[in-house]
């Protein structure tokens, strides 16, 4: 490896392709515009950029670190590859059965997603595993036969195996598998016990399918990226940020691109983690809020809250339940419909409504004047004075105050009642998401503190804490590429998962302990393609609930050789992790563990502590500006101070408004912004 | 809209909010597996008067204005001078409360600087409640379990010992079912701390003058919604299998201007089995169902519930009287909104979708081992089924997906890691969606056998066996179901029934009825479900008349 001090990240989102350069004397960002047809291209350009920027020459770039949107893309815009699926017989319909519930209760006309593999490309075998492995019907080798025959006639460019129980099992998967391989070499194969080995069929099932969709494509895609970064004399070695905030190499990501689907998302919360480490905060809630949606992520410990399983490619925008779920590890991430572009409207009710419809960046908010007529919350937020219409985005898109007054009068309210009434609403929507998220995990939301980035969130992110009952907030520089900088952050980690059933009054340790080695060799494979023989650590968790709940809660457990002895010291564990979910603990039933997690990282290095000031100087002051204050429900006088002047140690009581050209921070009457050593802002509550 | 108005929306948002996280916090600490996949529970905020305010939105219509209707006989019974800060209610009558003994209704009263401003309450169905446990077999409700009157749980923050040593002594889950109970009574509690933030936060100290908005917005939009449906007289009949003896369901809908009344006369008397459904059980699908179809965005309170009145025979299984057997009520109940909407179809053609499977297959698998001897432990499965949903006026009906109710069903990965059963079939039934220029959604096939050592015994309760979902506008019947063993021998469609080791049970769930002629089907859309299989080429030949 060449000099690995330098490395850049590249992030691909939906309309720019961001880039963060670290090296020796600093940090470079710039973001061009994403290329949809060559998405490599944005790259090599804003690797360039950022090089020149900065005086570093391209072959002396040591990492590449890549993150995007693509896959997702491809999923929700269905551009995946021709896919057949191969499962039991008796299962075909799994994947278009879904959790056969309605995820909308009073829409007659409610229409589910379709799957990505359509019946008559799914296709049955003949045989079937039981829950603890056992072959209760063995597969039959004509009908392998018959089955390779038929992919073949049937022209598919990928094809997923998913057999019921084969994370118990997998020789069935295996042995059709290899059957196609061996008749067709090129074909893209995903077999569900390799991609997603955790017991429950839907889940597992969607994973395979997702990933042979999107496989071809993803493969095609970073294979030509690799050639042309040569090309360009970028010969570092790329790595990935996989979905669960971890880098994987290349070929793992060509191999199982299902784990990338948030990859992209995942940076902008190890971006916030990193800030929560240095400022030696425990619990935070980060808070990332663009042009279309919103994202809210619990970190504690210095670390994003993970999951299992999460729900892809939504298609009533952001409802629950309307996309699909898949297993695959990923940063835990509330998404809601509200940003700079979320439009606000009347309902039959007469009552005001923002979101989720975006006027995104074409034709944009009606203050744009590239044609957009309906209000949005950029509109209401210049409406309000919190943007400043001859310095948004550097000056670079001039605001037009009369477009917006223009659109909220369609409200058939005054434009200044529009205007509160559509910031209101939208950072009350925001904070009840926030809420339910953190009480769905069992904690208080006004012992966080909010790390806020994203174009949007410094406006709303103060407001939000009112409402929360937040009193610290955070507001790093650099946020708007966030993600990208995020990458840089980013451990190497692989987590490697088994479905394993057991109850807790017959655990077998040995049969434990074979499976976690296992999964440590898997997954530390994985973790060496990138930083062999450096430090790492390992995390083991265990799914675990009482007999006959249906869903099950994830349990940390140490990483240890267990005996059969261990079973009291595993019931404890899970006894307190359900009492921080849910307050108690059940007496007299009997626990089980579903599925095994085991996560091999590299150790992040101590983050560099920020001096942090309570309070300081006054800063300097550019001039006054009224804006209105939600809280008071009335314009106040506020101070107007660049970000520059936000110097460490320097303060501003608010009423104020830090102005920068990316965004603007508006600290609302209840708060005092300080300027910290890092370069980041800290906004307190007064009466703390 | 003035700028008060936007601040009372936004506690109305907020509200909304308040009751989802009362809901979220019920779902995630209750112990019945119908609350935790299926959603089966409610959660409101009501004012002084016990009118409600706000309601979360749930997997359970059985419970949209059930519950809303439960706190005013709470208010009745205790009295405002009885209610203390501190207080909890409950009570279990399945006709003051949502219709069964297993429905557990809890209510707080809410205190704001001494005054008594309101209630949360909340409704979750248990584990266990005694009796001869959850089914159809009871001849009263009697023999149902234990039956709590409107009484104080806690009084002035004592919990009373007596009720809970009675609770204790008389059900088969001691801890569950009065854990439970306490959970509902917390859930209430994280409610109460939300809005009192609220109330701080807007410098109120009263709901009344945003319960009045909320009411009245909520009312004024209902009325106009039904002022547009057509005034008039709309009758619709429909025959389902019911338990012992066919039902026969009967409904008239007047409507009046902004007036709306769906009346049940006619329909069949009581059952001496548990499907009886008191009468504020039908209220709440018959509403959940004209609710859907005319004013689906209003959000549930008493303003937007209250217009749609709904009355059925004293006697009826409708309106079932005391002491009738009411257990498993959700077998009718689920479905009443055929039948409505069938009359409601007569007012609004084009609105509303023809007849489902609308009742659950839910099967509840008792396994014993086939030799006493063998010391094989006993082990209890239930599972969630959903046949097809009628087509709608324009897409085709939903396939194996619940509706009305708003149930999931289990993976069956993880059910046969419960119980010692093999699920080998468990996909859509090809060719049961009714035909139609808008198909019938498909039920769904699945086979179920007793692993090695072990027999079990189901309780069937399913219904359209004998009468299928019917099509509308020309559209053809959905399929019907059928109970019976893999080797073609029929079951009974109802009771307690054995299936030996070696034999495979095979439950056919029914299909939904079709829209409109199916000779008006799309000819590419016939194309499309002959190439999925969803329909025969048989099917394709003489139900649509499609060569290929």
């Amino acid at each position: 490896m060449n000099n690995s001090k330098i490395r850049v990240g590249v992030d691909i989102g939906g309309t720019f392709t961001d880039v963060a350069l670290q090296h020796p004397s600093g940090l470079s960002t710039c973001k061009v515009l994403t290329n949809y047809s060559q998405p490599e291209q944005a790259i090599l350009d804003g690797i360039v950029k950022a090089a020149e920027q900065a005086g570093v020459a391209l072959g002396d770039i040591g990492q590449v670190i890549h993150g995007t949107t693509l896959v997702t893309n491809s999923l929700i815009e269905r551009r995946g590859a021709r896919t057949a699926f191969i499962t039991t017989e008796g299962f075909r319909d799994v994947v278009e059965m879904r959790s056969e519930n309605r995820f909308e209760q009073y829409d007659l006309n409610l229409n589910l997603p379709k799957p990505l593999v359509p019946r008559q490309d799914r296709f049955t075998l003949n045989e079937r595993m039981g829950p603890d492995g056992e072959v209760l019907l063995a597969l039959d080798l004509s009908e392998v036969n018959a089955m390779v025959d038929r992919i073949k006639a049937g022209g598919f460019e990928a094809v997923a195996i998913g057999l019921i129980h084969a994370y118990a099992n997998d020789a069935h998967e295996v042995a059709m598998g290899e059957a196609l391989r061996k008749a067709m070499p090129d074909l893209s194969i995903s077999l569900s016990s390799v991609i997603s080995p955790q017991m429950r069929e839907l889940p597992r099932f969607n994973t395979v399918i997702a990933n042979a969709y999107v496989q071809p494509q993803v493969a095609d895609y970073l294979g030509r990226l690799v050639v042309r970064l040569r090309d360009t004399r970028v010969t570092a070695p790329v790595f990935m940020l996989h979905s669960g905030g971890g880098l994987i190499s290349i070929e793992t990501a060509a191999e199982q691109p299902v784990r990338l689907l948030e990859s992209g998302p995942a940076g902008g919360a190890i971006f916030a983690a990193d800030f929560a480490r240095a400022h030696g905060l425990d619990k935070v809630l980060s808070f990332d809020m663009g042009g279309t949606t919103a994202k809210i992520c619990l970190i504690e410990d210095g670390a994003p809250k993970t999951a299992n399983t999460f729900e892809v490619a939504r298609t009533y925008r952001f409802k629950k339940g309307s996309g699909m779920t898949v297993s695959t590890p990923v940063v835990e991430m509330v998404e809601i419909g509200a940003g700079g572009g979320s439009i606000a409207s009347v309902d039959s009710m007469g009552r005001l409504q923002v979101g989720p419809r975006s006027a995104a960046s074409e034709p944009g908010p009606a203050c744009y004047g590239r044609g957009g007529t309906e209000p949005t919350v950029t509109d209401a937020n210049l409406l309000l004075g919190r943007l400043d219409p001859d310095n948004f985005a550097g000056g670079a898109i001039p605001l037009h105050t009369a477009e917006s007054e223009k659109a909220a009068t369609k409200l058939n309210l005054s434009a200044g009642d529009a205007a509160f009434g559509i910031t209101e609403l939208v950072d009350e929507n925001m904070a009840n998401a926030a809420r339910v998220h953190t009480v769905e995990n069992g904690r208080d939301i006004e012992h966080f503190t909010m790390i806020a980035f994203g174009g949007g969130a410094p406006l709303h992110a103060c407001r939000q804490c009112e409402k929360l009952g937040i009193k610290a907030l955070i507001i790093p520089p650099g946020a708007g590429v966030g993600s990208a900088i995020g990458f840089l952050k980013a451990p190497f980690s692989f987590e490697a998962t088994r479905g394993l059933f057991q109850r807790l009054d017959d655990f077998d340790a040995g049969a434990v302990n074979a499976a976690l080695i296992e999964m440590e060799a898997e997954a530390r494979a994985f973790v060496d393609e990138g930083a062999k023989g450096a430090e790492t650590e390992i995390r083991l968790t265990a799914q675990m609930r009482y007999s006959g709940q249906g869903w099950e809660i994830p349990v940390v457990l140490p990483h240890k050789q267990f005996e059969d002895s261990d079973v009291s010291l595993i019931l404890k564990a899970f006894e307190g992790a359900y009492r921080t979910l849910f307050g108690r603990i059940i007496d007299g039933l009997a626990v089980e563990i579903t599925n095994w997690l085991l996560i091999v990282s590299t150790v992040l290095p101590d983050a560099e502590p920020v001096v942090i000031h309570n309070s300081g100087t006054d800063a300097e002051v550019a001039r006054t500006r009224e804006f209105f204050d939600a809280a008071l429900r009335k314009s106040v006088e506020a101070r107007e101070v660049q970000r520059t002047s936000m110097a460490p140690g320097k303060a501003v009581e608010g009423p104020a408004i830090i102005v920068e050209s990316e965004t603007s921070t508006v600290v609302t009457s209840g708060y005092r912004a300080v300027g910290q050593g890092d370069g980041s802002l800290l906004l307190l509550a007064k009466e703390a | 809209m003035s700028a008060s108005d936007i601040d009372h929306q936004i506690m109305w948002n907020r509200l909304i909010a308040v009751v989802e996280e009362q809901a979220t916090t019920l779902i995630r600490t209750a112990f019945s597996t119908s609350v935790r996949e299926a959603g089966d529970l409610s959660a409101g905020l009501f004012d002084r008067e016990g009118r409600m305010i706000a309601q979360a939105v749930t997997g359970t219509p059985g419970h949209v204005n059930a519950m809303a209707e439960s706190v005013t006989h709470f208010t009745a019974q205790i009295g405002p001078q009885n209610t203390f800060d501190g207080d909890v209610f409950i009570t279990n009558d399945p006709w003051l409360g949502t219709g069964h003994l297993h429905d557990i209704t809890v209510v707080t009263p809410v205190f704001r600087k001494g005054a008594h401003i309101g209630y949360f309450a909340c409704t979750a169905h248990v584990v266990d409640i005694g009796g001869r446990g959850f089914g159809p077999d009871g001849n009263e409700v009697f023999e149902e379990g234990l039956l709590i009157p409107i009484t104080k749980f806690a009084e002035r923050g004592q919990v009373q010992p007596l009720l809970i040593e009675m609770i204790r002594a008389n059900v088969r889950t001691p801890d569950q079912t009065v854990g439970d109970m306490y959970s509902l009574a917390a859930c209430n509690e994280a409610g109460d701390r939300r809005l009192q933030a609220m109330m701080d936060e807007f410098d109120i100290d009263d709901l009344q003058s945003l319960s009045d908005f909320v009411i009245e917005t909520s009312r004024k939009a209902t009325l106009e919604a039904i002022a547009k449906v057509p005034s008039g007289t709309y009758h619709e009949t429909m025959q389902v299998d019911g338990y012992d003896a066919p039902v026969h369901m009967e409904v008239t809908l007047s409507v009046d201007g902004d007036q709306l009344l769906a009346d049940f006369a006619g329909t069949s008397g009581m059952s001496r089995f548990g499907v009886n459904c008191p009468e504020v059980y039908t209220r709440a699908y018959a509403c959940y169902a004209l609710k859907c179809a005319i004013a689906p965005e209003v959000p549930n309170n008493t303003g937007s519930l209250e217009p749609f009145r709904i009355t059925a025979p004293e006697g009826s299984i409708l309106a079932a009287k005391r002491p009738a057997p009411v257990s498993v009520r959700h077998v009718m109940g689920h479905l009443v909104p055929d039948v409505v909407l069938g009359a409601l179809h007569k007012a609004l053609p084009d609105t509303v979708p023809a007849e489902g499977a609308s009742a659950l297959w839910n099967i509840q698998i008792s396994a014993r081992a086939s030799d006493p001897e063998s010391g094989l432990p006993n082990r209890e499965v239930l599972m969630f089924n959903s046949g097809g949903t009628g087509a709608r006026p324009a897409f085709d009906g939903l396939s194996a997906t619940a509706f009305p109710s708003g149930v999931s069903t289990m993976s069956v990965e993880a059910t046969e890691h419960v119980g010692p059963i093999t699920v080998w079939r468990k996909d859509l039934r090809e060719g049961s969606g009714g035909a139609g220029a808008l198909r019938g959604g498909l039920g769904q096939t699945i086979e179920i056998e007793p692993r090695e050592g072990y027999d079990f015994y189901f309780n069937a309760m399913f219904d359209r066996v004998d009468n299928p979902a019917r099509g509308r506008n020309g559209g053809l019947a959905g399929g019907s179901g059928a109970v019976e063993l893999s080797d073609g021998s029929k079951l009974r469609a109802k009771g307690r029934q054995l299936v030996k080791n070696g034999q495979r049970l095979r439950l056919s769930l029914p299909g939904g009825g079709g829209y409109g002629a199916p000779e008006q089907r799309d000819r590419d859309a016939v194309a499309d479900d002959l190439a999925a299989g969803f329909i025969s080429t048989e099917q394709a030949k003489q139900d649509y008349g499609f060569e290929g």
